[in-house]
């Protein structure tokens, strides 16, 4: 199973530019049209499940909006099979 | 997830200010930004760092970048890092320019930096075009491209060909370090970052001059979209601006490992 991942995206930041819609190897992000920041801009927000924290988005996020965080696999490995 | 189970991957480096920017949604110039911070804060430099800022788009570049920095006037970047790197031979001496200011008005400054061999690192956004004026032709900007001072696309046979500032600067002996990079993809990008990095380094060795050149997007005044834009300096700038190594000193190739 891949690992699990997840980003928040700075409201203060995110310019709803959608660079990291089209880097994301998963196609997990999308701009949120439920919600608008104080400049005026959709932001961009996980829509699914399946994020892996790669960090593509954030590497090619112009604004360094991005927050991302990606389950400690060593925490997976220390819990017993089958439990 | 419960927290204490997650591992931070990525997040905002200290080295940029909690600040938005002015800079148009998608343009890379952004890119620029988180990467030079990133590896100030990698680095742990960035109580040693000066920048210098030049005049363009990235004439804020100042209160974005969150360590020490003055403001040239257009073009004079290099002859003010210059300065204040032989005052402060201890601190890192950074400028950031785009491509009218290093290679149009500010050709002799660069160009004699670079001559010079000063220790100083130069990060030269080139977007083929005078971004914060309104997009006007600018020295790079590529033969038939359209820009608001070449509306029927740039003439060679009356304007000229496009400088290939690498090239150029990488046939002086001063210069160390001299590299093409992109900013359209995560691969080159993370290729940009090694190479900021290695400019840090040259300049931490007294090596020299070090200029790292970053394609650059400017979806405003190409009228495309940030994602189209990375598309057109794909297709477009690279083949005229081949990404590569122009000059590595046989003393930075070490370091370089
Ligand atoms: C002495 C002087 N001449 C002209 C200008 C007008 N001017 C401001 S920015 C600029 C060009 C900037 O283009 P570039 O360096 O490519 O930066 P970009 O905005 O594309 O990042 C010019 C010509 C100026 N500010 N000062
Ligand atoms: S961390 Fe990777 S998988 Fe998760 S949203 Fe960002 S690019 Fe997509
Ligand atoms: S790349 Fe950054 S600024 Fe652009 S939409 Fe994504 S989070 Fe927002
Ligand atoms: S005008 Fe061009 S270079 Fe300037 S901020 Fe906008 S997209 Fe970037
Ligand atoms: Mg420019």
């Amino acid at each position: 199973m891949p690992p699990k991942g997840r980003i928040i995206v700075s409201d203060l930041y995110c310019k709803g530019c959608e660079l990291c819609v089209g880097a994301c190897p998963q196609a997990v992000i999308a701009l949120n049209p439920d919600r608008i920041t104080a400049k005026g801009y959709h932001p961009a927000s996980l829509f699914k499940d399946g994020c892996t924290g790669c960090g593509i988005c954030a590497i090619v996020c112009p604004d360094a909006a991005i927050t991302v965080y990606r389950e400690d696999l060593r925490a997976r490995r220390a819990i017993p099979a089958g439990a | 997830m419960d927290t204490q189970e997650e591992v931070i991957v990525y997040a905002r480096p200290d080295s940029l200010t909690k600040t938005n920017t002015h800079y148009c949604p998608g343009c890379t110039h952004g890119v620029a930004h988180h990467l030079i911070a990133e590896v100030i804060d990698e680095m742990g430099l960035r109580e040693r760092t000066i920048g210098v800022a030049s005049v363009g788009c990235s004439v804020f570049a100042y209160n974005y970048m969150n360590f020490d920095f003055v403001q040239a006037p257009h073009g004079r970047a290099p002859a003010m890092a210059t300065g204040v790197k032989r005052v402060f031979p201890d601190k890192v001496v950074l400028t950031y320019q785009g491509d009218g200011d290093l290679a149009s008005i500010g050709m002799a400054e660069i160009v004699h930096a670079a001559a010079r061999g000063e220790n100083i690192s130069v990060f030269f956004l080139n977007n083929a075009n005078y971004g914060m004026t309104g997009g006007q032709m600018a020295p790079t900007t590529l033969p038939g491209q359209k820009t608001t001072s070449s509306p029927n696309g740039r003439d060679v046979e009356t304007q000229g060909y496009p400088i290939r500032a690498s090239e150029l600067l990488a046939t002086l002996d001063g210069a160390s370090y001299v590299v093409r990079r992109s900013l359209h993809d995560p691969k080159n990008i993370r290729l940009a970052k090694k190479a900021i990095r290695t400019a840090f380094e040259v300049q931490l060795r007294g090596l020299g001059f070090s200029m790292v050149e970053l394609l650059s997007t400017c979806p405003t005044n190409w009228e495309m979209t940030p994602q189209n834009s990375l598309k057109w300096l794909e297709e477009h700038m690279i083949p005229y601006y081949p990404l590569g190594d122009y000059k590595v000193n046989p003393a930075v190739a070490e370091i370089k490992g």
